[in-house]
């Protein structure tokens, strides 16, 4: 691609074969490892060049303005190629700019500051006013989901019930055999690890208590709450994330519907409704595996562990994880339907906020369980 | 034998029982521009999408510098890819990415390179399509339509590519842009010796820039010059091209 001839004239460079962007790497190397030998004068010929590209003719551009930065003369033998002028001509801004532009928003006060100190100050600022305009909308989307929430339970249409059968079907019905199978997996383990403890004192039929009140109060509402955090939390942000992404919230409101109203609604209905009814199920999978495990780990007779298991609840028992699931199921809806409606501008957008929406509903979910621990215990339930 | 720069011979899709091409042939030969025209739902997509590989078709052989895609392994259509470049009707430009990194995505992917080098080379294309230097930093979303559009050239011309197809180049764009974007492909056409398929609705564009038309009608494909496919007899080729809102631009542009 560079043949080199030596003369008392000076230098002669031939350019053969293909000066083209595929191969970049073996031309840049060839004219940067061109020793010019301490000529004056280097003459370049293109007679036998096949291609020159304008990846090609950028490189030539290159290397003569570094051989003439040293006084080196160069010429060519029958003129400059035409790839040649145009990337003068288009590195001298000669291609007209498109006429129709946006007005610059600046992404970020803080790129603006040159000063460190003043620069980590000004951030610390933004953050706080961030966090609170963010405090801000966060209310305001609940608000809003209330006003939409209230005008819409008084009106069937509104409602859109076959929407929430949908999402009934796709929070609820398709999560049956997940759930199920954790609840079981847990239960087991749970009766398992306490009979190998309780098995010290003599008292292995505690073991139905444990399993009965761990999984009826608190593991089988939490667990199935988490899955279905990470399940239809991800789901919700994914699926309104891209509605936004494509214009269709926008579409929503131009055409008069309250996206409030037609996609965040269902969502939070349809959930509402789901999760409590996967947690029965899980329950009953949960006490199932109980039943399982003492039945041919500690050769306990099915009849025993029926017993135990109505002396070891109480009338609340039940009731108390129940009522937690569609406290559960709000949160986990509303994080994921908030943060789908945050999206803008691109898909990495998308992908952080989905992932914030499963994390916030996850922590809003354990965190309101402890909220409800604390209660149960000073109502002593 | 020489074969043309692009070549489909016998083109048949097929989805299902609705036959989209039966028997589709065109020729685009080196330095044209050649304009694809057709009605909603008469391939155009599915078309350009067998000739850039990303759907085989059912029969048929399709040419690229002489070598028939239809027929090669995953690896070699990966090397014709990076000698052909696409802009697409949205832009599809990677709204993750500044319109500087979307242009080098295919430098990295394809050559090796210096990162200065390839700064300064994806200025140059940047510049080329008619975009401010400080639109490279920008990410898509800050961008408007016509700069979107010209983004997206900057990105196909990334590996100067001798082919460039053009999924409508012009569609969203207001008559003043559209105009300035037809002069900007004319002359990357001219200085870069480009040869230029593009698909497109708008009458302006095909008469300011087409050498040759292949107007698709009846699953096959009739191709002419512009004066001949203007008095082609087919009802639906006179109905585009001679309804009401072509016949101002037949007069304005003298054909």
């Amino acid at each position: 691609m560079l043949e080199i001839r030596r003369s008392d004239r000076g230098l002669e460079l031939e350019l053969t074969g293909e000066w083209r962007a595929l191969r970049f790497g073996a031309l840049d190397a060839a004219l940067t490892t061109l020793d010019l030998g301490g000529a004056r004068r280097v003459e370049i010929s293109t007679n036998r060049l096949e291609v020159l590209d304008l990846s090609g003719a950028w490189l030539l551009h290159q290397f003569i303005k570094c051989t003439e930065a040293v006084g080196v003369e160069v010429t060519f033998k029958g003129g400059p190629p035409d790839q040649l002028r145009l990337v003068d001509q288009t590195l001298k801004g000669q291609i007209p700019v498109c006429t129709q532009q946006r007005p610059r928003v600046p992404l970020s006060l803080v790129d603006e500051i040159e000063l460190p100190a003043l620069r980590s100050l000004t951030l610390l600022g933004q953050h706080a006013v961030l966090y609170v305009r963010d405090l801000v909308s966060d209310l305001a989307f609940l608000g809003r989901m209330s006003v939409t929430a209230i005008r819409a339970i008084t009106s069937w249409k509104r409602l859109r019930p076959i929407s929430i059968a949908r999402h009934v079907y796709d929070t609820g019905i398709t999560a049956i055999p997940i759930v199920s199978l954790i609840a079981f997996l847990i239960s087991v383990i749970i009766a398992y690890m306490s009979a190998q403890q309780l098995r010290n004192f003599g008292a292995t039929v505690f073991v139905v208590d444990l399993v009965t009140i761990g999984v009826l109060r608190e593991l089988g509402v939490l667990l199935t709450s988490i899955i279905v955090a990470g399940r239809s939390g991800s789901a919700f942000a994914a699926e309104l994330g891209s509605m936004k992404l494509n214009e269709e919230v926008d579409a929503l409101y131009a055409t008069g519907v309250d996206p409030f109203e037609a996609l965040i609604l269902p969502r939070v209905f349809g959930l509402v409704i789901a999760l409590p009814l996967l947690t029965i199920i899980a329950d009953v999978i949960g006490l199932t595996g109980g039943a399982l495990l003492c039945r041919f780990l500690l050769n306990m007779p099915l009849t025993q562990y029926v017993t135990r298991v109505q002396e070891s609840i109480t009338a609340t028992t039940f009731w108390v994880g129940i009522v937690k699931a569609p406290i559960f199921a709000m949160l986990i809806a509303m994080a994921g339907c908030y943060r789908g409606m945050q999206v803008r501008d691109s898909s990495r957008e998308l992908g952080r906020l989905t992932t914030l929406a499963v994390v916030q509903a996850i922590f809003l979910v354990i965190f309101a369980d402890a909220v409800f621990a604390v209660l149960f215990l000073e109502m002593g339930i | 034998m020489i074969y043309p720069i692009l070549e489909v011979i016998g083109l048949v899709n097929r989805f299902g029982t609705q036959l989209v091409h039966e028997g589709l042939n065109m020729e685009v030969r080196e330095d044209e521009v050649f304009g694809i025209v057709g009605g909603s739902g008469t391939g155009k997509s599915v078309l350009l999408r067998s000739i850039l590989g990303l759907q085989r078709p059912q029969a048929g052989i399709i040419r690229i510098d002489g070598r028939d895609i239809t027929k090669m392994t995953t690896s070699q259509l990966y090397e014709v890819k990076a000698r052909y470049g696409v802009t697409f009707q949205q832009g599809a430009l990677y709204s993750a990415l500044t319109v500087r990194q979307n242009v080098q995505l295919p430098m990295i992917e394809h050559v090796v390179m210096e990162p200065e080098a390839r700064d300064e080379l994806a200025m140059l294309k940047i510049r080329l399509a008619g975009l401010p230097a400080d639109a490279a930093e920008k990410y898509p979303s800050q961008l408007s339509g016509g700069m979107i559009k010209r983004a997206a050239l900057a990105r196909a011309l990334a590996l100067d590519p001798r082919l460039l197809f053009l999924d409508e180049p012009t569609s969203g764009l207001d008559p003043i842009s559209a105009a300035e974007f037809d002069e900007l492909i004319l002359y990357l056409q001219k200085e870069l010796r480009l040869t230029v398929v593009m698909i497109t609705h708008d009458l302006d564009t095909i008469f300011r820039t087409c050498n040759r038309v292949g107007v698709i009608v009846d699953r096959h494909m009739e191709v002419d010059t512009l004066e001949g496919i203007v008095n082609n007899p087919h009802p639906w080729i006179q109905a585009y091209f001679h309804g009401e809102r072509a016949r101002t631009r037949l007069e304005r542009h003298g054909t």
